[in-house]
């Protein structure tokens, strides 16, 4: 006779409460992994689908997923010549917030080198990638516009020509993929006051030129000139060239041979996996300590529910005793029911978890090595947090019964 | 003890039980010198007011708590001698004693013949066996039909044959019941009281019933009274055979 079943089925109802509520509890705990392992997958994710061998950008930053990095456009020209690269892309990173339809838009801003990145790598869901340079983008479906929609971004409008899913930055927000030069307008779109007033400082500039003492310079000369100076604004930087190696190609010596460019600093995949890593550090490590927190309140209070549990059964373990029972009976009866609650609390955990994790803001990714931990965990918490209830059990006299 | 089980081999021996509380001015007897013989088959009252030592007498020979002293044996065995304790006291309790208690104590999760089974299964009986012979004992207190409702379906005399029942489980040389119709109206206490003296006297068990009730001591072979932890009287319901002053020469108290 299966002692721990009959005495949950005489309480059904209790029980299932009390389960629901270590499951809730437990789904917290399985929350905080998946949000732990969404921030590694967001901080990896654009560095992994897009598949580049080498990263090149600003000399002594950590790219574009770190910090700012600009690089000049002709990098692009300078890395294709390098033996061994069999392509570069322009790569424009940034995040946005503006308005859109009257409400707060936050996006991250991401330029494809067209005409050699349509996006054709993207996770389509809907639409198509880009077909012309201009004025087209694929929206992520976090940011909840819909293919056709239209959406202004500084002085141009974009058509939204195809939805990816899961396409997000370190930070969360949905990627809105463009093609660079798209991205650099929307990046460094000046207000028009701030045009005509950069207008008026060039004719300044102009004025002070004393061309009676001073000859006329060529383009060629006055390039050595602070910017300030030049009567013409460059164009605008990339955050990085992204670089992909010919098949057979040395690694180490196309690295080497850009890192002798004194303006740029050139990593690996792997390089800029552990930087977009390490950008996301220190919230994973709280999240991390916080989830090893949660964990010990789940054991505290499934030990408090299991000993409550024995407090309740105090008559019948007494006389369980009385009547002959050996110890491994009271110690199954508490052990079994620990075990059940930590199960099926697990299972609630993984059910509900399953419904409302993808509802969450940011992305909560559940691994099977997660899973399978967080049960052995739960396997010991129901043990361990059961060593309360038996030691109570087990100091129960018979004489309880006697007495009451 | 009746004249016909005179002869019957003795299953509860006590041989001078003292029992103790607390040392130096704090001292308290709760049980002196304390000796006493059942034998097989015979139903025996223990009487006495509140505080006489009943229920000490009553754990010590139901090997809940240890004396302070002198010897208590279960059908020949020798279990306590002194508070050292000659067997593993839970094994041979579920397996010798029977407890029936003021209150029924029927495990609230378990159907009346489950509560009855598993008195069985945990002494190494097989479920199909215990079950088998659980349905037989409810059978034999006319309670069959109630097999399957949990205690709280119960009325207080249903749940008392319960847990008669399962006292009656393992066949035991020795029940011991503590003040079993305190909480019955005299109609139910007197039919609990006749079935202690049925199962007694079928089962072969020797049976020490502690019990405040005078009503049905007509019923019980012989009737200690207890007082100040000491036995002070003992007398035989069929010959009213009176001993007085038993186990410490004193003065008797008046006989009913």
């Amino acid at each position: 006779m299966n002692l721990a079943t009959k005495d949950i089925r005489h309480d059904l109802g209790r029980f299932a409460m009390t389960t629901i509520g270590v499951g809730m509890l437990l789904m917290i705990v399985m929350g905080m992994a998946g949000m732990y392992q969404g921030f590694v997958v967001e901080a990896l994710l654009v560095v992994d689908r897009i598949g580049a061998d080498l990263w090149i950008v600003q000399r002594d930053t950590r790219g574009p997923f770190a910090e700012l990095s600009r690089v000049p456009p002709n990098l692009v020209h300078r890395a294709l010549a390098v033996p061994g690269v069999e392509s570069a892309r322009e790569f424009v990173y940034h995040t946005i917030q503006r308005q859109h339809d009257g409400t707060p838009f936050r996006m991250a801003v991401l330029g494809l080198g067209w005409p050699g990145d349509k996006g054709a790598w993207l996770p389509l869901s809907a639409g198509r990638p880009l077909v012309q340079n201009h004025f087209e983008m694929i929206a992520d479906q976090s940011l909840g516009l819909r293919v056709g929609e239209r959406i202004t971004l500084g002085k141009d409008t974009y058509t939204v020509v195809g939805i990816t899913t899961g396409m997000t930055s370190s930070g969360g927000e949905g990627i809105g993929f463009f093609t660079a030069r798209d991205a650099q307008a929307i990046q460094f779109d000046a207000p028009g006051e701030a045009v005509r007033l950069e207008r008026a400082s060039r004719l300044v500039r102009g004025e002070r030129t004393d061309f009676g003492a001073q000859q006329p310079l060529t383009v060629v000369e006055q390039a050595a000139n602070p910017s300030v100076e030049l009567p013409e604004i460059a164009p605008p930087p990339l955050s990085a060239v992204i670089v992909t190696l010919s098949p057979g190609a040395d690694v180490q010596q196309v690295v080497s041979i850009i890192t002798g460019w004194s303006d740029v600093s050139v990593y690996t995949q792997d390089d800029q996996r552990e930087l977009a890593l390490r950008a996301v550090d220190k919230p994973r490590r709280q999240l991390g300590l916080f989830r090893i927190l949660l964990t010990g309140v789940s054991a505290i209070i499934m030990a408090l529910i299991l000993y409550t549990l024995t407090m309740e059964k105090v008559l019948s373990i007494a006389l369980l005793k009385i009547i002959g029972a050996p110890s491994r009976v009271i110690l199954g009866l508490i052990l079994q029911q620990a075990l059940l609650l930590g199960l099926l609390g697990y299972g609630v955990a993984y059910l509900v978890g399953l419904w409302v994790f993808p509802r969450f803001p940011r992305r909560v990714v559940l691994t099977e090595g997660d899973l399978l931990q967080l049960a052995l965990v739960v396997a010991v918490i129901s043990a361990a947090s059961s060593a309360l209830g038996i030691w109570k059990a087990m100091r129960i006299s018979p004489n309880e019964v006697l007495s009451s | 003890m009746t004249g016909s089980s005179v002869q019957a081999p003795v299953v509860i021996e006590t041989r001078g039980l003292t029992k103790l509380y607390g040392s130096g001015h704090t001292e308290v007897v709760a049980m002196r010198d304390v000796s006493m013989q059942v034998r097989q088959g015979e139903l025996v009252a223990l009487l006495g007011p509140s505080g006489s030592g009943k229920s000490t007498f009553l754990t010590a020979v139901g090997l809940i708590n240890p004396p302070t002293s002198g010897q208590v044996l279960i059908s020949g065995q020798l279990v306590f001698d002194g508070p050292v304790a000659h067997t593993n006291l839970r094994t041979f309790r579920g397996r010798h004693i029977g407890f029936v208690f003021q209150k029924s104590h029927l495990i609230p999760f378990l159907t009346a013949l489950e509560n009855v089974q598993i008195a069985l299964e945990v002494n190494g009986e097989t479920p199909h066996a215990a079950r088998k012979r659980a349905k037989e004992l409810l059978d034999y207190l006319g309670i069959a039909e109630r097999s399957d409702n949990l205690p709280s379906m119960l009325s207080g005399g249903e749940q008392q044959r319960v847990s008669i029942a399962r006292a009656l489980a393992n066949r035991p040389g020795v029940i011991l019941a503590d003040e079993p119709t305190a909480s019955l109206d005299s109609r139910l206490g007197r039919q609990v009281m006749e079935l202690f003296a049925q199962v007694a006297h079928d089962q072969g068990a020797g049976v020490i019933v502690v019990t405040h009730d005078h009503r049905a001591l007509d019923l019980f072979d012989t009737i200690f009274e207890m007082e100040d932890g000491r036995i002070r009287q003992q007398r035989q319901s069929q010959d009213r055979q009176v001993t007085e002053g038993v186990g410490d020469g004193r003065s008797p108290t008046v006989a009913q």
